[in-house]
């Protein structure tokens, strides 16, 4: 890290507490000043939140930050905005587009979703079957997605629409950025199996989209895409937590209150342990090579790893409990979740069923890993040349 | 609990030992001279272990005062590592991994001064005669007994499993004493030592039954007990194994993922199947955090409460992955990986046997939920 450029972060962040003390700005207000002094994304161009440096300054920053009492949860509002979104913007984007919304989305004024599933769209997200045709300088959108999170208090939603039926599907994909409280937009929440609804179902009834908020060229939806899901994948399961924290903690609290010393049951709990602490390392010996420049293999299997672990230790978490695992404290209600933290182990068991589905399927992690990291053959594929209106679907 | 950073980016030594030992191994014991030396009765050549020796290897670990490198186990696991990825038969481990880190762990300067020095040149193949029971990995059951005679010490017992015992001209011997276990260096040639080579289950890594009758002997090493301190010592030659267990793990991920692109059926290569390519991706996530565990076990060594986590953690993590990406191995074959002609099992049975010599996984399940105080 060169000095020079520590010294400037240091200066810019000394600027921004004190003209802007945490105790007494709005988060709102402090998370603008931040963005203006290019300390909210810093390794984007200066005028686009950042100072052009490299990512590791970002942890510098948002570890002042909090020393400093400021709050950096701004990251978790609008987390497909901020995480994913911004991303996109920063590679694809024109300089209006950036203008127009990088800073709203990191102070939180704007909050943004992404809309790419579909349901006859999952792993094959490819193939999605939402429609735009251009009418003037406008685009008109028809079709549905699913498991929008955030949609409903989103004002921005990513959308990835078919623009071209008549060629093979990769290439008949254009990239939005939709207005969600436009009419021709409906936002109904999906219910999952806790009962609760995290995410939303989006129906587009003739809803226009000016061809302003298109990202990129047409055509070039799938390559904007991947930019997106790339951020996603990097998001989900790279995070090094804690030793002993996230979902083990919960296995090891069912152990201490109803464990009463089994032996069977606790050479299970210590496997269970140290898959997550083997994932663990190896998360932190991934961000070690990536930071000394020699990414390797380590770095890529963090997603799969983390979903079943998951799985499992809930699932042996309702097995310690025995017959108290058959209870469902609560009940189930039909709500929007408005807490995520402190819920009852029944809860985890069924909410990480999601996490090898969630941003890429375990089996789609599984394909990723032995054809870009070990180099075996693709699958073959059957519509790779085939255009999107032939290729069959249901 | 506050964790100490670690780095696992190689330095240039350990750069420059990988690329030795891959060159040596595959020149001097590449795997058909390897099956060659399986085949004989002694299992090793000892002319390879002074070549190993000149290359500074057996004292890769062992201070310079002692004739060594002075390097510690993060250089020495990368030996290890390369020696498991070519299942290389002969008494490193029992010598350099075993035998090494006990003189290390419990001798007084004296003694290090007395037994090093030969060890570091190659001069003596030494082994760790410990066990008796055939799961007594925690050492309570320990038998043979050491009777004070004067300043000299009687031993008597019979050890078992004893690596290398054929070929080794040191024993270090755990007996029991009226104070408690401690171990005693023995030379080979003493009157009263006898060794029967026993038929072992992975032929690359020979065992015997080392028999001590009334065997006279000095004073143990540090003097006195040492229970604590062998099981420390045994915490460290079982991360050096676990790094070696990584080795032989990456080595049957890599002859799965190139047979995968090579072999045909249904006029595609296997690896296209999701069935098969699906098998080599999970061998990966296993052997990488097998790497992940072992390589962080080896550079934690001098923070006591962060290596009595490490030890357990590597050995019960690296023995599984190991003995599942072998067995994974031989399935994704087929047929062929099925033959003696093949050398799949070399893996199988180097894992197998390597994830049951120092504790099966549940034993080190069961110190590792010990020391988090499950």
């Amino acid at each position: 890290m060169s000095d020079h450029d520590l010294e400037r972060v240091e200066g810019l962040i000394r600027q921004l507490l004190e003209g802007h003390p945490p105790a007494e700005t709005p988060d709102k207000e402090f998370w603008g000043a931040q963005y203006d002094l290019g300390l909210a994304w810093v390794w984007h161009p200066e005028g686009e939140g950042g100072l052009g440096l490299p990512r590791r300054y970002q942890t510098i920053i948002n570890r002042r930050l909090v020393e400093a009492g400021a709050s950096i949860d701004n990251r978790a509002r609008n987390v497909l905005g901020i995480g994913m979104g911004a991303g996109v913007l920063t590679t694809h984007g024109t300089s209006e587009q950036k203008q127009r919304w990088l800073r709203p989305m990191f102070t939180t004024e704007e909050i943004w979703c992404q809309m790419f599933s579909e349901p006859g769209a999952g792993s094959d997200v490819a193939g999605l079957a939402t429609m735009a045709v251009r009418d003037g300088d406008e685009w008109v959108v028809n079709g549905q997605k699913v498991w929008t999170t955030l949609a409903h208090l989103a004002k921005w939603g990513m959308l990835v629409a078919r623009t071209n039926p008549d060629v093979p599907k990769h290439q008949g994909l254009t990239y939005f950025v939709v207005d969600m409280e436009s009419p021709g937009v409906e936002v109904r929440p999906l219910y999952q199996i806790t009962g609760e609804a995290e995410f939303n179902e989006v129906f587009f009834n003739d809803a226009r989209i000016p061809d302003a908020n298109r990202i990129d060229a047409v055509g070039a939806g799938w390559r904007v895409a991947l930019t997106t899901l790339m951020n996603e994948r990097v998001a989900i399961g790279g995070n090094t937590v804690p030793r002993g924290a996230g979902r083990i903690a919960e296995a090891i609290g069912a152990w201490k209150e109803y464990g009463d010393g089994d032996p069977v049951m606790r050479d299970e709990l210590v496997r269970l342990w140290a898959e997550v602490e083997a994932a663990r390392l190896t998360a932190i010996r991934a961000d070690e090579m990536a930071e000394a420049g020699i990414p390797g293999p380590e770095g890529s299997t963090g997603k799969l790893a983390w979903a079943d672990n998951n799985k499992a230790v809930m699932s042996f978490t309702l097995e310690l409990m025995g017959l108290d695992g058959t209870l469902y404290p609560g009940g189930y209600q039909l709500v929007r979740p408005a807490v995520f933290e402190g819920r009852p182990p029944q809860h985890g068991f069924l909410r990480t069923r999601a996490n090898s589905i969630e941003g890429g399927t375990s089996e789609v992690m599984l394909n990723i890993l032995a054809e870009r990291v070990l180099g075996l053959p693709g699958d073959p594929r059957v519509d790779k040349d085939v255009p999107w209106r032939e290729v069959p679907r249901g | 609990m506050a964790e100490a950073r670690v780095s696992y980016a190689p330095t240039e030594e350990v750069t420059l030992l990988r690329n030795t030992a891959r060159e040596f191994l595959d020149d001097r014991l590449p795997i058909p001279t390897v099956r060659e030396l399986m085949m004989t009765p002694e299992g090793f050549d000892r002319s390879l272990w002074k070549e190993m020796a000149d290359l500074g290897w057996t004292g890769l670990a062992i201070p310079e005062e002692h004739g060594g490198a002075g390097y510690g186990p993060v250089e020495l696991s990368v030996i290890f590592e390369e020696m498991g990825r070519m299942v290389t038969p002969g008494p490193f481990f029992a010598t350099v991994g075993l035998a090494t880190p006990v003189i290390m762990t419990l001798a007084d300067d004296e003694q290090k001064a007395e037994l090093l020095p030969g060890i570091a040149s190659g001069e003596t193949i030494a082994t760790l005669a410990v066990f008796e029971g055939s799961r007594d990995w925690g050492l309570e059951a320990i038998e043979t007994t050491a009777t004070r005679d004067g300043d000299r010490w009687m031993i008597s017992g019979v050890k078992k499993h004893v690596l290398d015992g054929h070929l080794a001209d040191l024993f270090l011997v755990a007996a029991r004493t009226d104070d408690g276990v401690a171990v005693f260096p023995v030379r080979a040639g003493e009157t009263g030592v006898g060794v029967e080579q026993v038929d072992v289950l992975d032929p690359t890594r020979r065992q015997g039954n080392v028999a001590f009758e009334g065997v006279a002997a000095g004073r143990p090493l540090g003097g006195g007990p040492a229970a604590d301190g062998l099981k420390k010592a045994l915490a460290m030659a079982s991360s050096l194994l676990a790094n070696e267990q990584v080795g032989g793990a990456q080595r049957c991920l890599e002859m799965s993922t190139e047979y995968a692109k090579t072999r045909h059926q249904f006029g595609r290569p296997i690896g296209s199947f999701q069935a098969v390519k699906h098998r080599c991706a999970r061998m990966l996530v296993k052997v990488e955090h097998a790497k992940s565990v072992a390589y962080h076990a080896v550079r934690v060594t001098d923070d006591e409460q962060e290596f009595a986590i490490a030890a357990p953690l590597a050995a019960s993590v690296a023995s599984e992955a190991y003995v599942w990406a072998a067995g994974e191995n031989i399935q994704l074959h087929g047929g062929i990986g099925f033959t003696w002609e093949h050398d799949a099992h070399l893996y199988l049975k180097r894992a197998k046997t390597s994830s049951l010599l120092l504790g099966d996984p549940r034993f080190h399940r069961q110190r590792l939920g010990d020391v988090l105080g499950l």
